[in-house]
Formats: C-alpha cells, sequence, structure tokens
C-alpha cells in the first residue's frame, strides 16, 4: 500500500473516475449474473471482488485523493462494492438452491416399492366378532361370563327347564361325554357308557354360564355369555358341529319383555349402525323361557326396501326385509328357583345367537367352512378388530 | 302340520277374499311359524271333466303298449261326439270314469294341450294322472274316479285341484295345532270371527256293552275310548274329497278305515287305531311289556318290547305299540275281489280305538324303536285328553256314512278321573311381564279366547283347556296374553344395570395375548378340539404321558375322533398342512382355546355328584364345588406352529426362514403379553426336536412352574403329519402363565446422567446355555446395569468345536451421577467375573 499523495491530482487518477467505477461495477454484476454454477460464482467473486478486481484497487486509491474529493469517491466506490457484494449473496443463494434441489433429485426412491417384509398375521373373525358384541354390552354396564366347554348334565339342560325326556337331550343333538376314568390310552377299547350315564355333555348353548352366573352372584344380575358350543351336525355350508354363540342374561327387579326388546334394538343399532335398524319378535317356544320368542333384525342392507320390489332384490335377507338373529325371551321363572332366585322379586330376559351366522351375514361369508378351515387367506382381511 | 284353506274355512269364516298369504301373515303374528304357502292348481285351466270311456283299442305296433280310445265327455266338447284320445296306461277298461283335459286347457307347469298328432293318431287331449294334475307324486296310471260322477261335469272342482296349503312348523308347546281343529282355533282368535269346533258334537254316554277293555297301566293311559261297528262294505273306497284332503295335508291315502282314523286325526288332533275286530282275541288291554316279548308293527318291522313300552295287548299278547303304531296282527285287511264270484272280501268289523297315552312313555318307546308316527309326535307333545270320545264318534259317523257300517251301541269309556287343572295368576301380571298395560278386561278376553276359563278380579283362577297341556304357570298364560297383543306392539325400553366394571383382567389378558400374536404375523385358527387315539403316539409321547389321557365321547361324528384334544398341535398341524396344501408357504398360525384332562382314577363322577340334584332348588356351594370338582381339568392353552419365511425376501435384500427361535420368541410374546416373566430353559419332550426343544416356565408364589415348550418340530412328527421341514410349534398352558402375570407395573427411574457402554464377548463350554451367561452377567453387573443384550454368537475353527464366543452389549448408567471410568470398568469386570464363575467363561480378547 502506498503512502497518501497530496499533491496528486484526482483528475489524473483514472481509476476513480465515475465512468470507470460504474463499468467494473457493471461488469462485475454481468459476470455473477452470468455463472452458472457455484465455482463460476467463485471465479467472478475473485475476478471482481479479490483484491486485484478493478474495485478493490479504485478503492485503494481513494486515500490518495485530496481530502475534498475522498468522499465522493469514498462513497461511489462502496456503493459499487455494496451492490456487487449484495449480488454475489442473492446469486449464491440462488445457486446453491439449485443445486440442493438437484441433489435431492438424484436421490429419489420408487416410492411404490412394497414394503411388507414380513408376513401378515390377523385374528379369526369369530373371536373379534365376539369381541366387538361384548363390547357393546360391557359399554351398558355388563359383565362378560365364561364357563367350561364339557360341562354338567345338570347345568346344561336340567336347571334350564329341560327335562330328562326332552328331544334336545338324545345323541342326535348332544355329545355325550363319557365317564370313563380310562387308563392311560385305551385305544380300541370302546366306551360302554349309555346316554347321560356320566352326567356330563359337551355343552350344546351357552346357557349353563347364564346359571353358573345365577348361582354365583347376587342380583341384579347383567351377564354377557360368549363361547364355544358342541351339536351334532355335520360340517357344510350352513352347519358346524363346533359353533360359537353369545348370551345375554339380566335378572333384576321389575324387567320386562318392553327391556328385552329395548336391548335387543340397541344391539342390533350398535352392531350395525345407522337409523332404522331395529328387532321383531315372533312368539316361540324354548323350555328355559317363557314367555319365548325367535328374534330378527331388519337387513341391515336393504333396510326392508327389498320386500315386494323385485328390481332391487337383496341377497343378505333374500328380499325377506328381515333377518333371523336367534332367540329370547322372558327368563322362565323356573329356571330363577333352581338358580335359588325368588321369581316373586325378580324377573329377567335372556337371548342368544349364533356367532358364525352372524358372520355370514354381516360379512358376506359364503361357506361356514371358511370359518372352521384356517386358511389364513380368510382370516387375515379381518386384522385386529371387526 | 299341512292345512288346507279350503279346510281351515269350514271351521271358520274367513274374510272373503283372503289369501293363503294373508293368513299365513296373521297366523304368524299369533307365533305360528308357516314355512310355505304352496298355491295348488296355480296356472291349471280347463276344461277339465269327467269322461267315460266308450272304447278302447290296443296299438301294438309302438315299443310299448299304447291305448286309442273314445271317451264321452258329454257336451263339453261343443259336439257332443265321443272325444279321441292315445293313452299310454293301461290301469283302466271300457265303461270307467277318467278325467280328461281338452284342447285350449293348461295344465300346472305351463303345459298347454291342443290336439296333436301322436302314435300315429290325433289325439283330441289327454287322459290324466294324479301326477299330471298336481294332486300327487302318483305316476301309476291315470286317475279312474268313482262311476257316479257325472260324463262332462267340471273335474277342477270335482278334484278339490285348486287350493292353498300352509305349511306349519309347530313347536313342541303348541300341539294342539298338530290339527285343524287348533289351527281354526288360532285363525278365528286371530281374524276376530267365531269358531266351528268339530269337537263339539254329541256323544253317546258310557255302557257296559262297549269293546270290553282292561287298563293295567293308569298312568301310562288315563282314557282309553273303544267304539265297535260292524258290516262295513269291504270294497267302499275313499271319497274323493277325503282322498283330497289327505294328499293335501301330505298323507298317502290307503283304505277307507285307516283313511277315517287319519283324517279325524288331521282334524281333531286325536290319533286313534282301526282294529278287525274278527282278528282281535278277547278284552284290549293296556300294560308296560314283558321282558322277551315281541311284536310285528304295521311297518313289518319285528320288535323286541323293553319293559318300559306301553303296549296294546289282547289274550294273545301285545298287539300294538300304544301311541306310536299297530300291530300286523289285527290290522284292517286290504280288499280282494275274487275273480270267479266278484265278491269283494276284507275287514267287515271294526273296533275304533281312542285313547289318551302318557307323553313320556310314548316318547321313550318311539326313541327306542326309532319310529316316529303321526300319532308318536302327537301324544309326545300332547293330545287333548278330552277329545278321545268326541274323535270315537267322528270316525263311527263316518265310517257308517262313508262304508254302509252300522254303528253298535255299545261305548266303552276306561277314564281315570283327573280334575281340570288351573292356574292362579294376579290379574296385572302379563303386564308386569310385557312392561304395557293391558289391563284386567284384556287379559280375561284374551285367556278366554284361548279356552281358558277365568274368575275373580286383582287375584285371577284361570281353568285351563284340557288342549292345552303347556299352560301351567303364571308366565304361560302371560305369554298367550301378550301374543294375542301381538309381540309387534311390545314398546322398546332400556333397563338400567349397575355401572359395570369392564372386563376381567383374565378376559383383557386373552384379547392382548391375541392381538400380540396377531401382531408378530401369526393368523388364528379355531379347530375342533376332536382328536383320534393314534394322535399321540404320531406326536412321539412317552406311553405314560398325561396328554395320552383323554375324555372320550359317548357319540363321536367321526369313529376315528372320538376323544378331546389335551394338547392344541394336532389342530395346528392340520390346519398348517390345509395351508400348505393349497399353496401358502409362509404360513404361522396360532389358536388359543381349553383342553381336557380326565379327572384321575378315583375320583367322584359327575353323574354321582348330580345324583342328588333337583330343579325345584337351588343346589348347595358344596354340590356346586363337588360337581366342579368331578367335572374335567379344562386348562386354557396358546399354541402356534410356523413354516416357510419369517421375514420374505424382497429389494431389500434376503429374507430369513422361520426358525425354532422364532417359535420361542412366541412364548415370550405370550408371556409379555399377560405381564409374567417366561424362563426358557433347554428341554426334550415328545413333538419337538431333541435338540431344539425349549422347555418354558414361570414363577407362581415363588414356585417355578412348567408350564409348556417351543422350539423346532421332530422330523418324525413333522413326517408323521406331512408338515414342511422345518417347521416350529409352541404351545404353553396360558392359564398358568397368566397366574404367573398381571401385577402393576412400578414405573422405572428414568436417569439423565450419560450412558456407559462396554462390550463383552465371552468364550463358553458351546454346550453352555446362553440364558445363563447373560444371568450370570446380570447378577454380577449389579445395579448401574441399565441393559444388556448379545449382539453377536460365534462359532468356528479359532475357538474350536466345542466352544462359542457370545458377545455382549452392557449399558451402565447411575441414577444420581455420571460414572467414572472407574466404576464402569469395575462393573464390567465383576459381571465377567461372576459369568467365568458360573460358566466356565472366559473373555476373549476385543
Amino acid at each position: 500500500m502506498s503512502a497518501p499523495n497530496k499533491s496528486y491530482d484526482p483528475v489524473e487518477v483514472a481509476a476513480l473516475k465515475p465512468e470507470a467505477i460504474d463499468q467494473a461495477r457493471d461488469e462485475a454484476l454481468s459476470a455473477i449474473a452470468a455463472a452458472g454454477d457455484l465455482e463460476a460464482l467463485q471465479e467472478a467473486k475473485i475476478a471482481h471482488t479479490g483484491d486485484r478486481s478493478p474495485l478493490s484497487l479504485a478503492n485503494r486509491e481513494i486515500g490518495a485523493l485530496p481530502p475534498h474529493a475522498k468522499a465522493e469517491a469514498g462513497k461511489r466506490v462502496g456503493q459499487a462494492r455494496g451492490a456487487v457484494g449484495k449480488a454475489l449473496g442473492a446469486r449464491k443463494e440462488e445457486l446453491e438452491a439449485e443445486r440442493d434441489e438437484r441433489v435431492l433429485v438424484e436421490e429419489a426412491v420408487d416410492v411404490t416399492l412394497p414394503g411388507e417384509r414380513a408376513p401378515r398375521g390377523g385374528r379369526h373373525p369369530l373371536t373379534t366378532l365376539m369381541e366387538r358384541i361384548e363390547d357393546v354390552f360391557v359399554a351398558m354396564g355388563y359383565e362378560v361370563a365364561e364357563g367350561p366347554e364339557v360341562e354338567a348334565e345338570w347345568f346344561n339342560f336340567d336347571a334350564l327347564n329341560i327335562r330328562p325326556d326332552h328331544p334336545a337331550r338324545t345323541m342326535q343333538d348332544t355329545f355325550f361325554v363319557d365317564a370313563g376314568r380310562e387308563p392311560a390310552d385305551g385305544a380300541g377299547t370302546r366306551g360302554g357308557s349309555a346316554v347321560g350315564e356320566s352326567g356330563m355333555v359337551l355343552r350344546t348353548h351357552t346357557s349353563p354360564v347364564q346359571i353358573r352366573s345365577l348361582l354365583d352372584r347376587e342380583p341384579p344380575v347383567y351377564v354377557i355369555c360368549p363361547g364355544k358350543v358342541f351339536r351334532t351336525d355335520e360340517l357344510d355350508a350352513t352347519h358346524t358341529p363346533v359353533f360359537h354363540q353369545v348370551e345375554l342374561l339380566a335378572v333384576d327387579e321389575g324387567l320386562t319383555m318392553a327391556d328385552l326388546k329395548g336391548t335387543l334394538d340397541h344391539m342390533v343399532r350398535a352392531l350395525f349402525g345407522g337409523e332404522g335398524m331395529k328387532t321383531r319378535l315372533r312368539p316361540n317356544y324354548f323350555p328355559f323361557t317363557e314367555p319365548s320368542a325367535e328374534m330378527d333384525m331388519v337387513c341391515y342392507v336393504c333396510r326392508g326396501e327389498s320386500v315386494g320390489n323385485p328390481d332391487r332384490p337383496c341377497r343378505t335377507c333374500s328380499s325377506e326385509g328381515w333377518i333371523e338373529l336367534g332367540g329370547c325371551g322372558m327368563v322362565n321363572p323356573r329356571v330363577l328357583v333352581a338358580c335359588g332366585v325368588d321369581p316373586e322379586k325378580y324377573s329377567g330376559f335372556a337371548f342368544g345367537f349364533g356367532i358364525e351366522r352372524m358372520l355370514m351375514f354381516r360379512h358376506n361369508v359364503e361357506d361356514m367352512r371358511d370359518m372352521v378351515e384356517g386358511d389364513i387367506r380368510f382370516t387375515q382381511p379381518f386384522g385386529m378388530e371387526i | 302340520m299341512r292345512a288346507p284353506l279350503s279346510w281351515l274355512r269350514e271351521y271358520v269364516e274367513l274374510p272373503e277374499g283372503q289369501t293363503g298369504r294373508d293368513v299365513a301373515a296373521k297366523l304368524i303374528a299369533a307365533g305360528l311359524e308357516v314355512e310355505t304357502v304352496e298355491r295348488l292348481g296355480q296356472g291349471l285351466t280347463g276344461p277339465l271333466v269327467v269322461g267315460k270311456v266308450l272304447a278302447v283299442e290296443e296299438l301294438t305296433e309302438f315299443k310299448k303298449p299304447i291305448r286309442w280310445c273314445q271317451v264321452d265327455v258329454g257336451d263339453a266338447n261343443g259336439t257332443g261326439e265321443p272325444q279321441n284320445l292315445i293313452c299310454g296306461a293301461r290301469n283302466f277298461a271300457v265303461g270307467d270314469k277318467v278325467v280328461v283335459v281338452l284342447p285350449g286347457a293348461e295344465l300346472p307347469g305351463g303345459f298347454k294341450i291342443s290336439a296333436r298328432k301322436t302314435y300315429g293318431r290325433v289325439s283330441e287331449g289327454m287322459i290324466c294322472s294324479a301326477a299330471e294334475l298336481g294332486m300327487s307324486e302318483d305316476h301309476d296310471g291315470i286317475i279312474v274316479l268313482p262311476p257316479e260322477h257325472e260324463v262332462g261335469s267340471d273335474a277342477i272342482e270335482l278334484l278339490e285341484l285348486v287350493d292353498e296349503v300352509l305349511d306349519i312348523a309347530v313347536t313342541p308347546d303348541r300341539s294342539y295345532c298338530l290339527s285343524m281343529r287348533g289351527l281354526a282355533r288360532e285363525a278365528a282368535t286371530a281374524y276376530g270371527v267365531p269358531l266351528r269346533d268339530p269337537a263339539l258334537i254329541d256323544t253317546p254316554a258310557a255302557n257296559e256293552h262297549g269293546p270290553a277293555v282292561e287298563v293295567a297301566d293308569p298312568v301310562g293311559c288315563d282314557r282309553f275310548t273303544a267304539r265297535a261297528v260292524h258290516g262295513v262294505r269291504p270294497e267302499a273306497r275313499s271319497p274323493i274329497w277325503l282322498r283330497r284332503r289327505l294328499e293335501k295335508a301330505g298323507m298317502r291315502p290307503i283304505s277307507l278305515a285307516v283313511d277315517i282314523t287319519n283324517y279325524v286325526m288331521l282334524e281333531l288332533g286325536q290319533p286313534l287305531h282301526a282294529y278287525d275286530r274278527s282278528r282281535l282275541r278277547g278284552t284290549i288291554g293296556v300294560r308296560r311289556a314283558e321282558a322277551g316279548e315281541k311284536i310285528t308293527t304295521l311297518d313289518g318291522a319285528v320288535r323286541e318290547l323293553d319293559p318300559e313300552d306301553l303296549v296294546i295287548t289282547d289274550e294273545r299278547g301285545p298287539i300294538g305299540l300304544a301311541g306310536v303304531m299297530g300291530g300286523a296282527e289285527t290290522e284292517i285287511a286290504d280288499a280282494e275281489q275274487d275273480a270267479e264270484t266278484g265278491e269283494v272280501a276284507g275287514t267287515r268289523e271294526i273296533v275304533v280305538e281312542a285313547a289318551h297315552f302318557d307323553p313320556v312313555a310314548v316318547a321313550r318307546t318311539a326313541r327306542r324303536h326309532r319310529l316316529v308316527s303321526e300319532a308318536s309326535k302327537r301324544f309326545e307333545r300332547g293330545v287333548d285328553p278330552q277329545a278321545a270320545s268326541a274323535a270315537a264318534q267322528r270316525a263311527v259317523d263316518l265310517l257308517v256314512l262313508l262304508a254302509g257300517a252300522s254303528a253298535e251301541a255299545g261305548v266303552t269309556e276306561v277314564v281315570t278321573p283327573g280334575g281340570p287343572r288351573t292356574v292362579a295368576m294376579a290379574a296385572d301380571h302379563p303386564d308386569r311381564v310385557a312392561g304395557v298395560e293391558y289391563g284386567r278386561e284384556t287379559v280375561v278376553r284374551r285367556l278366554q279366547q284361548v279356552g281358558c276359563d277365568v274368575y275373580g278380579s286383582d287375584e285371577l283362577t284361570v281353568t285351563v283347556p284340557s288342549w292345552r297341556p303347556d299352560l301351567n304357570d303364571p308366565n304361560d298364560l302371560a305369554e298367550e296374553v301378550i301374543r294375542l297383543e301381538g309381540y309387534e306392539n311390545l314398546p322398546s325400553t332400556l333397563p338400567r344395570p349397575p355401572a359395570g366394571r369392564g372386563l376381567t383382567e383374565s378376559q383383557r389378558a386373552h384379547r392382548r395375548v391375541g392381538r400380540a400374536l396377531a401382531g408378530e404375523g401369526y393368523s388364528e385358527v379355531l379347530s375342533y378340539p376332536f382328536v383320534g387315539p393314534g394322535v399321540f403316539d404320531r406326536l412321539l409321547l412317552a406311553a405314560d404321558d398325561r396328554a395320552r389321557r383323554t375324555v372320550r365321547i359317548v357319540n363321536p361324528l367321526s369313529d376315528e375322533e372320538p376323544r378331546l384334544r389335551t394338547t392344541l398341535l394336532p389342530g395346528l398341524f392340520a390346519a398348517l398342512r390345509r395351508n400348505e396344501g393349497r399353496g401358502a408357504q409362509n404360513v404361522a398360525l396360532f389358536e388359543t382355546g381349553l383342553v381336557f384332562h380326565p379327572r384321575a382314577d378315583g375320583t367322584v363322577a359327575v353323574a354321582d355328584a348330580s345324583a342328588g340334584l333337583s330343579a325345584e332348588r337351588r343346589p348347595s356351594s358344596e354340590e356346586i364345588a363337588a360337581l366342579d370338582a368331578a367335572l374335567p381339568v379344562q386348562p386354557r392353552h396358546a399354541a402356534v406352529v410356523l413354516s416357510g419365511a419369517r421375514e420374505l425376501d424382497g429389494w431389500w435384500g434376503k429374507g430369513r426362514q422361520a426358525l425354532w427361535a422364532d417359535a420361542v420368541e412366541s412364548a415370550r410374546t405370550v408371556a409379555r403379553a399377560v405381564g409374567a416373566e417366561l424362563r426358557v430353559t433347554r428341554g426334550a419332550y415328545g413333538p419337538w426336536h431333541p435338540g431344539r426343544c425349549a422347555a418354558l416356565s414361570v414363577v407362581v408364589d415363588g414356585e417355578e412352574q412348567h408350564v409348556g415348550h417351543a422350539g423346532e418340530l421332530h422330523p418324525r412328527v413333522i413326517k408323521a403329519f406331512g408338515l414342511p421341514a422345518g417347521s416350529g410349534a409352541m404351545e404353553l398352558d396360558l392359564d398358568a402363565v397368566e397366574r404367573a402375570g398381571g401385577r402393576l407395573v412400578t414405573a422405572p427411574a428414568v436417569s439423565a446422567f450419560p450412558v456407559a457402554t462396554q462390550d463383552v464377548a465371552l468364550v463358553v463350554g458351546s454346550d453352555v446355555p446362553a440364558a445363563e451367561v447373560e444371568a450370570a452377567l446380570r447378577e454380577g453387573a449389579g445395579e448401574l446395569l441399565e441393559s444388556l443384550r448379545l449382539f453377536d454368537l460365534y462359532t468356528g475353527e479359532q475357538l474350536g468345536g466345542d466352544a462359542k464366543s457370545l458377545a455382549y452389549a452392557l449399558r451402565f448408567r447411575a441414577a444420581d451421577r455420571t460414572l467414572t471410568a472407574e466404576e464402569v470398568g469395575a462393573a464390567r469386570e465383576a459381571a465377567v467375573a461372576v459369568a467365568a464363575e458360573r460358566t466356565g467363561a472366559e473373555l476373549r480378547g476385543v
């Protein structure tokens, strides 16, 4: 750096001529604008703001000017340098954004590639449908009750007012269990046990759980009894010897058939949703309820609109408008007596229905065997809840 | 019960224009299950007329004999000329009356009739069979009518071809609806019109001149009416109206006498039996059979009698199974015409039995002999005992009217007196059952419609009708009122149960187990619990294994699988094989469910424990406990089976086959879901590969309890069950695992101080279980150890054949300070020291 030269004539300093400064600035700005990438910009930066760049040189000359000229030249050079610096920054930001974008584009992947690395599992829809029904009633305050599957005949029949000569107690309907205390693996020896000899059966309904609940608890009793039951039907598209039921029992003071009806209505609304869902009762006979009824629900698909309307047939209800659900009624006071509940003080209602059937019409299952065979293709779509 | 609408109208004046569907809707609302409404003669249009066969020419040039007939149809064909008809049937002769369908008519099924050329002639219509007219399945020849019907008259009306039949499934309590009388009563009530009760006919009083009857078992038979007729014309046939009613009701006409007894049974619900009096010997008796006695029933079967069977006897022995089926010996004889004299031989004297038998006795006999008849069906469910006299009278009347018989004056009635049955009921009881205010007046009116006599104001005394054995309790009467008022009119209200506590811990745990296993890729299976005895050999179970002791079913669906499962594995194996067979490659299945273990020899049987119980009282707590103690032990198990890939090959790289380790991990998944700590040790048990079997246990109340096994299956088991090679399985006693879990989680103190990580590689003998090394490290590392993880297992030549290297990552942290290098080092050394002491581990140069 040279020392101030007080005798220097500013007019004679070419680098500080306004035109020269403007020109150097313009050249710098156009070089910056022309820089296509960060490397070019770096070169432009060195060329136009580096030590040997015209503006730096001009800046250096300012000190040589007489004091009166310094201010004006300083201002001019400063403005030019400021404009260049700003343009550099802006262009750098631009180019960096462009570069980043380019890199991210290069890093792109095919996000539609499949991601399932482990085979999927699923819960059986019969299990989850039972849970869903349980949840409806648990929300109302009911308990869920369970019991053994090999059951004493007293619980399965006698306490339910099913007399010893009732047709249900024949081998045509009921699996009887051998009393045999057999030695280990007595293969080949057929038991000689007659019907009813052992006093045990595979439960034919979950009603014995109702009996156990009444024996276990003091009224009021509000229980729901889901579970596996057994009848001697061969497996086909609409029958299975092992199936599932949900039964309900409510015993309290002053319960009525209207309460039964309301509870059923609530259930079908909760399970099938929406307005217009309701049930219908038709008189029927069961030994354990009196009065007894068959219960139907409005077809949740056509809501009854397919009846007498051949243009809109309904597969779900065969255009009947109603779907058969199961049996129900007021607990026969004889059942209350067998459970030590005073029928003068308490009354109750009960209902029961098959889960397989409900799964069939709720989810369009065509063949009951699909529920039995354990084919993973059937189970997996149902996931964790239903 | 099949009820022709035309027959029903005889007792009930149904409003004009009511169709079968209308009546069905009314009866359904009243609680009868009308399954179908059959429309007979639908699509049938005439002319269909009575014709008389004038001439028959046998045509022999065809493969089968054909008749060319001229039939007089009067003016029905418009000309009065004989009608030319081709006919393939041969069961008629010149002079017979037949049914002729003329051109222009249409038979059921859209069969249009026109004159057409057949067998070389033009047949101007057709002579009809019963099947062609939709009357019955009878294809054996054409209909030959009784001679009295006028030529040219309309046969559609004559044969009552157009009608509707309601098919009704009658529930066991409504036995009276197994008769036209009972159905008519329901229809009359439903329409609010009067009933013409066919049982309300005059019957003569009993006297001493009737057939001799002796009832030795008044419990089995509390009523026996016997009447006699003579002079029956054996050649008399059932008139068309009678035959048609039987056919429409689903019964086959047999002979006049038998048809009459069936007709009266359908009409009044009272089963009757007709005996050929000439074949009876001495007094008719009713008693229980004696051991060794036999009977040949009407169906020709010889039946050995049981001392419990109620039988009808004469002096030779049993002549009928009471209320079930008559015997062949006293059967009404078929009419037989003597070819030479033209005389007809057959039954000329008949004894009619109308009795009332004990429902249980009839039910047992019918079941014992596998012989369900129209009679037994009715007696089993309950027959109106008061209808016997009227039914006998009705049969006698019809025999007189249709068979030309003379009724004898003798009337035998053996009756065990029984009072009318009454039920006391508060007048507002139906209101309280229904939740509806019907009011006393409605209640009384409805009960009267059912046939009850009702007395009293607030407290009613209700005398129930003899045909309603099902009405015994106030609730039975309430049901009658409510159903007649309409179930559809019940309001819908909700009770208010006490506040609930939700699911039990155990129920929640079961849901968690299901979700956890499904989340790990297992699909749930619900197998049948039936197994065969051979399955335990295929599972390689020891001879004394507990699982071989099974509960057995007396009447299994398949003789191959008469036992209840003691393990879930066979069901899962079958499902795995099925999935594999259908092309699935990666299959992971789980099941939770009960297994069944019989009680030990010498414990009390359920039958003995329930011997003193009755439905009339609550069993004591001791009695309940005794029953439960006698039932099989039924723990809930959880099990999995898996094969194929656990992780799939994909664009990310190679996958991984399912291993024994996945099976073991599934047990940990279950244990975690129920909050129990699972111990895994080396095991050896039947179905599992002896070198790849983990024994599973939990600690309950301070005691270690074995709960199951997991690992790779034994190659012989895989072969025996046809499973994919390398399949793994796990089974455990979920109830037992649950007992070890379920405690509240204590929250850990989360330290914010830095972690210090230390890796150690330990060389141990190849047979040292990693779980033991880990336990030793944990114990030695002490409280500063936050976590420990095995991150590598190495075996190789460097180590020699009988050693392995286990590399663990140890993380140390203190709750209150940053650990110093010295502290961490000391803890690590202590961990290694304990491992060395316990397992012989040597630190490998890291």
